[in-house]
């Protein structure tokens, strides 16, 4: 057994040679040299999508949000790290239904987003999607896919377009853990590369498909070497640290905008909270939960950075307190808008009359 | 100011729950994500974290206490962070049923000038014309599917299309239906105007995910933010000896969905004059052709832009004494069967529905008016079908025309078998249609 123990862990040395690019790039340069104001930037959106999302958990409870609610807290690193790389309005993102931070990430007003999670009038669905199915089309921002791994082919054919139009723009497609094992993303991941789309594949590997652990549910739990069989170089990201993020995100984008094809990037994140609200977390312990929140939290990371270059805790203060103040006036404005119209029940079924 | 913490609701359905453990005292100093309660739904224990800063003030529910309802304050917490919103009830605008909105009449298919040149033409080219027309016309029409380029389409529907448009237009994919539907809803949603061809509709049970989930409900959901300008087009229906698998019709399933248009033609005019419409169309639409009629010829005026209107039936033939609805290659059959009523001296009228969704109605109800008879003849089987649909809106909002009962002429209730005389007995022809008729017309 030995034996064989040592030709795995030969095999698993030798990456696959269309990785090793990249991945070394990533590896020799791991974190991005942000300046001060956006390192403070990349604080102040990762403390949003917190609060915005303690506050949604909060609601939940209120039954002011009902259904399925999934939480991103844990994972902010990577969606605030790789929107930071892309051109906003011209570079296209399609998530899944873990997406609320995505869209803050990408400067929606949070104000939209939970009076659609409490489905009013206002929300930026007119209260018709839910947490799980809010867009922005004027934002690039696709979606807010409730279908585990759909949001990967649809990217595809996003990207599709923007090579079709000659654009210059790329998508972000990102899927979780779970979505990886579906078969429509391999047949996207076929067709991106045959026809050298403009995408980058994000695997936001957050460790658990709901409640199972990717190790009960993975053969290759490496998802990065995925893209392989289809020639598409992987990168293996540390999704705790929005500088490592945006470092690796940064080299995606010029791969891709290079017109080399797709990248597939696999962010190494975890969420502190269940699947959705309903989750126990059972399948996990507290120890294991506290042991990332005290020794990775992304955003105590970002706040040493800070601190260790000189910015104040009173900077720092203020910005949470801005924050709190913008997730509370999101709240209450979530609560106070109005349901929708009952004639909104029939609208936008079709575009056009027949 | 202290903040009141309320029983929290933790799944969808959860009214009430047991308070399992507080892990938390009086007098505690607490910070968003702690855990302060273990609380026992129906289903699970759950973890109840705290949300704002401060000091633990007051635990108002003893824990171990059991059927403690949602909403109820079971602690305070006093501190400097910002007062909890008040947890008002959502105002709820007012609830006075709405009517679903009457479809406005439709427009008639537009006259055909006088002295209009009519040539013959395949079905099968009358589609390839439509695609080609619509390709020089706009350029972000596109088609994307299996052996439609180089192989010049597995029925030749797309003849001739890639030398016209090149391989940047005329897209041949790999095996991968699933894929290839994302990626053309995905594309139509960047602003494309893509047709995706199955090789056969039996096929796309394999993409059925992202017809209906992703193309039919997104400008819905979105709110009508997110348009799906997809056309999914290819044989449909049962084809000839090739089994149970390569052989059902799907226009009932589409049709069941709201958010998609779904057009099933008969002969070539239409097919041509509705594939242009669903083309231009802002909004997903399944349309649905049939590979024995492909080859089939008709009339088919020559005019620079035949565009049709969908959701119009076609009235293929007047008569007055009974009404055979149809469509597809259901028809061809309708309008056989007329041939041998009239025969016999009954004057049968045949109504082509050419689109399934939105379904015209206003045409049926008024031949039934009219003939107080109705048939319905469908090439598929008969559970839950369109020829069902028919009968129920004759009896919703015809019941007073009818002088019958309605009957519905589909093929038998089983997967189509392949042995040639077992295949034919399965499905439907104009003689079932006759006899159909006839009974009606208790003749």
């Amino acid at each position: 057994m030995a034996r064989t123990g040592k030709t795995q862990n030969a095999a698993e040395a030798a990456a696959p040679t269309a990785d090793n690019a990249l991945q070394a790039a990533y590896e020799a340069n791991r974190r991005y040299e942000a300046t001060n104001e956006e390192l403070l930037h990349f604080y102040e959106q990762m403390v949003l999508i917190r609060r915005f999302e303690e506050r949604a958990g909060q609601l939940y409870g209120l039954g002011l949000i009902g259904g399925f609610c999934h939480l991103y807290i844990g994972q902010e690193a990577v969606a605030v790290g790789i929107q930071s790389a892309l051109q906003e309005g011209h570079d296209s993102v399609i998530t899944g239904y873990r997406d609320h931070g995505h869209m803050l990430a990408y400067g929606i007003d949070p104000k939209v987003i939970m009076a659609e999670l409490t489905g009013r009038e206002a929300g930026i669905s007119r209260g018709k999607g839910g947490s799980m199915h809010m867009f922005s089309t004027s934002h690039k921002f696709y979606g807010g896919h409730g279908i585990v791994g759909a949001q990967v082919s649809l990217g595809a054919g996003l990207a599709f377009a923007h090579k079709y139009n000659e654009d210059g723009g790329l998508c972000v497609a990102y899927f979780g853990d779970g979505a990886a094992n579906q078969g429509q993303v391999y047949e996207s991941f076929n067709m991106a590369a045959l026809w050298n789309l403009p995408i980058i594949f994000v695997v936001e590997n957050n460790q658990y498909a709901m409640g199972t652990a990717v190790k009960r549910s993975s053969a290759e739990t490496h998802f990065h070497r995925r893209g392989a069989a289809f020639r598409i170089p992987g990168m293996d990201v540390n999704g705790m640290d929005v500088l490592e993020v945006r470092a690796a995100a940064n080299l995606a984008v010029e791969h891709v905008r290079a017109g080399n094809g797709p990248v597939l990037m696999e962010l190494n994140t975890y969420r502190y909270r269940g699947h959705s609200m309903s989750d126990p977390a059972k399948y996990r312990s507290r120890d294991e939960v506290n042991e990332v929140r005290d020794n990775r939290d992304p955003i105590e990371h970002a706040k040493a950075d800070l601190l260790a270059r000189g910015v104040s805790e009173e900077t720092l203060k203020d910005i949470e307190k801005r924050i709190r103040a913008i997730c509370t006036e999101a709240a209450d404005f979530a609560e106070n808008s109005p349901e929708p119209a009952m004639g909104e029940l029939y609208t936008d079924v079709l575009v056009e009359s027949y | 100011m202290a903040i009141e913490l309320k029983m929290p609701a933790l799944s969808p359905t959860m009214e009430e729950g047991k308070l399992a453990k507080w892990l938390v005292k009086v007098g505690d100093e607490v910070k968003s994500g702690d855990i302060l309660a273990e609380i026992e739904t129906d289903k699970a224990t759950m973890e109840f974290e705290a949300v704002d800063e401060g000091t633990v003030g007051a635990l108002l529910v003893a824990e171990g206490t059991e059927g403690v309802k949602v909403g109820t304050v079971i602690a305070l917490i006093g501190g400097e962070g910002e007062a909890s919103a008040p947890a008002a009830a959502a105002p709820v605008a007012a609830a006075a049923p709405v009517a679903a909105p009457v479809a406005s009449v439709r427009p008639a298919d537009p006259v055909i000038p006088h002295g209009t040149n009519m040539k013959t033409s395949t079905v099968r080219d009358a589609l390839r014309d439509a695609m080609a027309e619509e390709m020089r016309r706009d350029p972000r029409v596109f088609v994307m599917g299996e052996e439609v380029a180089e192989y010049q389409g597995a029925y030749k529907v797309t003849q001739g299309l890639l030398a016209e448009f090149g391989p940047k237009r005329v897209i041949d994919t790999p095996i991968t239906e699933y894929g290839f539907a994302g990626i053309g809803t995905g594309a139509a949603m960047g602003g494309l105007r893509p047709v995706i061809e199955f090789m056969t509709f039996n096929f796309a049970m394999q993409a059925i995910d992202h017809i209906i989930n992703s193309a039919a409900k997104t400008n819905y959901m979105s709110g009508g933010q997110m348009r799906c300008p997809v056309v999914f087009r290819g044989p449909n229906g049962a084809a000839s000896r090739v089994g149970a698998q390569h052989s059902q019709n799907y226009g009932p399933w589409y049709a069941n969905v709201p958010g998609l248009i779904v057009i099933a033609p008969y002969d070539a005019s239409d097919a041509k004059g509705l594939l242009k419409a669903a083309i231009r169309s802002e909004d997903p639409v399944v349309f649905l052709e049939n590979e024995l009629v492909y080859g089939r010829t008709f009339e088919l005026p020559e005019l620079d832009d035949h565009v049709l209107p969908i959701g119009k039936a076609r009235i293929m033939r007047e008569g007055k004494d009974v009404t055979i609805v149809s469509y597809s290659i259901g028809v061809g059959m309708a309008l056989e069967a007329a041939e041998t009523l009239a025969a016999e001296g009954i004057d049968a009228e045949v109504i082509d529905l050419r689109t399934l969704r939105p379904l015209d109605k206003e045409t049926v109800l008024a031949s039934l008016a009219k003939t107080n008879r109705i048939v319905v003849a469908e090439e598929g089987w008969p559970t839950c079908s369109i020829a069902s649909e028919i009968a129920a809106i004759a009896m919703e909002d015809g019941f007073d025309h009818l002088d019958a009962p309605v009957i519905r002429v589909c093929n038998e209730d089983v997967p189509l078998p392949y042995a040639a005389n077992l295949e034919k007995a399965a499905l439907i022809d104009a003689s079932r249609i006759v006899a159909a008729a006839k009974k009606v017309c208790y003749r």
